[in-house]
């Protein structure tokens, strides 16, 4: 029984290496599809907000690849295509957003927060250092301790 | 005291932040084509494929382009607000029937009743691209001039056509 499955096993494997076939390219032009899969990875699929174009199912990502198809085929720049993309979707469209007024906060408020948890930390590791450099003990506060400790032991 | 005021107090900014941050739609972005022309397009008509429809032949009127399917569901939702928009006759509201086939189009608007002055086909989608469309359905406000005025995006409740669109079309209309 169980040579018999393994047996099988083989068939199947020997029979699917056989029959499996080097995939045919989805394109014909490797060059323009190199460019669609650069350009499409710096968009947002705005339909499901967190995959860029590159990556998305969505009808509207198909969509908007083949627009991308063909308007490299008209010989657009990538900057050209980005704008394109742009001036009828917004600046969400892009993965990386243009550095401007409304967005200083987003490319800045990482560095704001780091320089605080810096600041914080300064502070805190200089006050530590100060309790640590605190007075040791007295003659007299050691001779007491050292009472304690042996009046405990015994 | 002073130990707990600061975490306590970064705690409640952050707590304000998160709180904003619920009540914000993140399928609502800014149109970039606010104030800007409406672009142009000929699309053949819905309900007569000889006859086309251009942004140009509502020149002179505030008018309504909302963009609609009969696969999309949140339509269904939307279409009793535009049915009565429509028996108002306040705004003409032109459909731009989105990536759809044109026999389950026009089935659904046998079915459901027609708000729409006429409906242009668009298709494969290309003129959505130039509206930026993204998630259907979505209405634009165009004014006199052929500009955007304001693009609504997702269903059209009651309240949004009452705080949001009627008082712009009265106000594109004077």
């Amino acid at each position: 029984m169980k040579l018999r499955a393994l047996m099988l096993c083989f068939a199947l494997t020997v029979t699917g290496a056989v029959l499996a076939n080097e995939a045919a390219p989805l394109a014909a032009d490797v060059v323009v599809e190199k460019r669609l899969i650069e350009i499409s990875e710096e968009l947002r699929c705005l339909v499901c907000q967190n995959e860029t174009i590159a990556a998305s199912q969505a009808d509207l990502a198909q969509d908007l690849r083949r627009e991308i198809r063909t308007l490299i085929g008209e010989g657009k720049s990538d900057k050209e295509i980005l704008d394109f993309m742009v001036v009828r979707y917004g600046d969400f469209v892009l993965y990386r957003p243009p550095v401007k007024p409304t967005t200083w906060l987003l490319w800045g408020g990482p560095f704001l927060l780091l320089a605080a948890g810096v600041f914080a930390l300064i502070r805190f590791l200089r006050r530590r250092a100060k309790e640590a450099a605190a007075p040791a003990l007295s003659e007299e506060e050691r001779r007491r301790a050292a009472a304690l400790l042996d009046s405990s032991n015994s | 005291m002073r130990r707990f005021l600061i975490p306590l107090a970064v705690f409640i900014v952050l707590v304000i932040f998160l709180a904003i941050g619920l009540t914000l739609n993140p399928r609502d972005l800014p149109s970039p084509l606010k104030d800007k022309p409406a672009p142009a397009f000929t699309l053949p008509q819905l309900a007569a494929a000889d006859q086309s429809f251009s942004p140009a032949d509502m020149k002179g009127k505030v008018w309504l382009l909302n963009v609609w399917a009969s696969w999309c569901v949140s339509c269904r939702q939307e279409h009793p607000v535009l049915m009565d928009l429509a028996k108002t006759g306040i705004v003409p509201i032109v459909g731009l029937d989105y990536k759809d086939q044109i026999a389950d189009a026009k089935n659904w608007l046998r079915k459901y009743g027609d708000p729409y002055t006429v409906s242009a086909v668009d298709a494969d989608g290309r003129v959505g691209i130039d509206y930026g469309v993204y998630g259907v359905p979505e209405t634009y406000v165009i004014d006199k001039a052929g500009m955007i005025r304001l693009k609504h995006t997702g269903p059209i409740t009651p309240d949004s056509l009452k705080t949001q669109i009627l008082p712009l079309v009265a106000e594109l209309s004077k």
